[in-house]
């Protein structure tokens, strides 16, 4: 059963959290994502024993960095795609991963509700795109993220609509940039 | 933020954000990333697919207690701390943050291992897939002529150089693959300081660096 939620409602969810602890917030994101987690480590490699104490990692240090969740850049699933990512290259791959350097809004200034309402529908648009693919463009794609394709046979055109998204982002970065001089 | 003119290809982002770089091609990515909001924001896209793959994908039951479990971590305090966001642009360093993660600090703290004509090279510790390097070139002076292997990626964190495709600056990343055999010469304005990472071993096609010409130009 996949019931549609409305992805605005998981950033308010986030909101919940980083500013109340609410566990019952919690508790429905962790009902939603941490399953699809769980099937994502699954696929890249861990057994279910592994991916079932991972997942509850990624889910802990989702709470743990909900004040770093920036509404305007990521949809909350990506938020979570990262976290789980990077949890997949330090424990299935026993290797580090280097962060760029982190760009966070001060305590005085949130990002614009325009820009986050923007960055959600685009989400929403490129979700769509991709489930329109062709399924042999799908594969690969998945194979990409799922799999262990590498930068080489990574084709430098995926025909992935990633402009706009992009544009917004940049735009999302820039009003930062000048919130932080 | 930098005036980046060369940036870096779909591939790498994708792979970079899918999580299947060599820990040295990330760390390299993540160090052009710190200096290019542009790219920041094209790998940030490549992360939504990620986002957009995973709402889409199957599930796996967790298992019973599983929630209580995860409580239980977050209140234990048994998770490691996030540290505080660094921002070098604003501390004047000239090492990204990435990058003083694995040398402890900024330039003061490289250990540089002379490799010949003043050039002197620091390898960083990183898996085995790939390495990765600081390079120090003094300014006007150019780095042996080579060919590569596999693919070599080049990351200007100070000064400039200039090879036989282009010139590159602060934050300009070049991507060089078997077909390139190219001498970079570093700008006489001032040293360069780049971060050097392959995936092969790289092929002098002469032993001992050479000084060459001073460049005017630009």
């Amino acid at each position: 059963m996949k019931t549609k939620y409305d992805p605005t409602d998981w950033i308010s969810h986030m909101t919940r959290i980083r500013d109340a602890q609410d566990q019952a917030a919690f508790a429905e994101l962790f009902q939603y994502f941490a399953p699809r987690v769980k099937a994502f480590l699954m696929r890249s490699g861990a057994d279910a024993t592994l991916a079932e104490e991972c997942t509850q990692e990624v889910m802990a240090t989702l709470w743990q960095k909900a004040h770093l969740f920036d509404a305007s850049r990521a949809s909350v699933a990506t938020w979570v795609f990262t976290i789980a990512r990077n949890r997949k290259i330090d424990a299935l791959r026993k290797q580090r991963r280097p962060e760029p350097e982190d760009l966070v809004w001060g305590p005085e200034e949130e990002p614009d509700q325009a820009d986050i309402l923007s960055l959600q529908q685009e989400s929403e648009q490129l979700g769509r795109a991709i489930a329109a693919l062709p399924e042999k463009q799908r594969d690969l794609i998945e194979k990409a993220y799922f799999g262990d394709l590498s930068h080489s046979e990574i084709a430098e055109q995926t025909g992935l609509p990633l402009g706009t998204i992009k544009s917004r982002i940049r735009l999302a970065l820039d009003r930062l940039r000048h919130a932080m001089k | 933020m930098h005036n980046v003119k060369h940036h870096l290809t779909d591939s790498l982002l994708m792979a970079y954000s899918a999580g299947n770089l060599p820990e040295a091609f990330n760390l390299i990515v993540a160090a052009h990333i710190s200096m290019c909001d542009e790219c920041r924001a094209r790998a940030a896209s490549f992360d939504s697919v990620g986002g957009a793959l995973l709402e889409d994908t199957d599930m796996v039951d967790m298992e019973d207690g599983s929630f209580a479990e995860t409580m239980r971590l977050i209140t234990s305090g048994a998770l490691a701390p996030i540290p505080a966001p660094i921002c070098t642009a604003a501390r004047g360093s000239v090492l990204p943050a990435p990058v003083r993660d694995y040398v402890g600090g900024d330039l003061e703290k490289v250990k540089w291992q002379s490799i010949g004509m003043g050039v002197k090279q620091s390898i960083l510790p990183t898996s085995k897939d790939a390495s990765i390097r600081l390079l120090y070139i003094p300014a006007g002076t150019a780095v042996p002529d080579h060919g590569h292997r596999g693919m070599e990626l080049t990351l200007v964190l100070q000064g400039a150089f200039v090879d036989e495709t282009d010139r590159f600056g602060p934050g300009d990343i070049e991507i060089a693959d078997e077909e390139l055999n190219h001498t970079p010469i570093a700008d006489i304005g001032e040293d360069c300081i780049c971060l050097a990472a392959t995936d092969a071993r790289l092929r002098f096609n002469k032993l001992i660096p050479r000084i060459a010409q001073p460049f005017f130009r630009i």
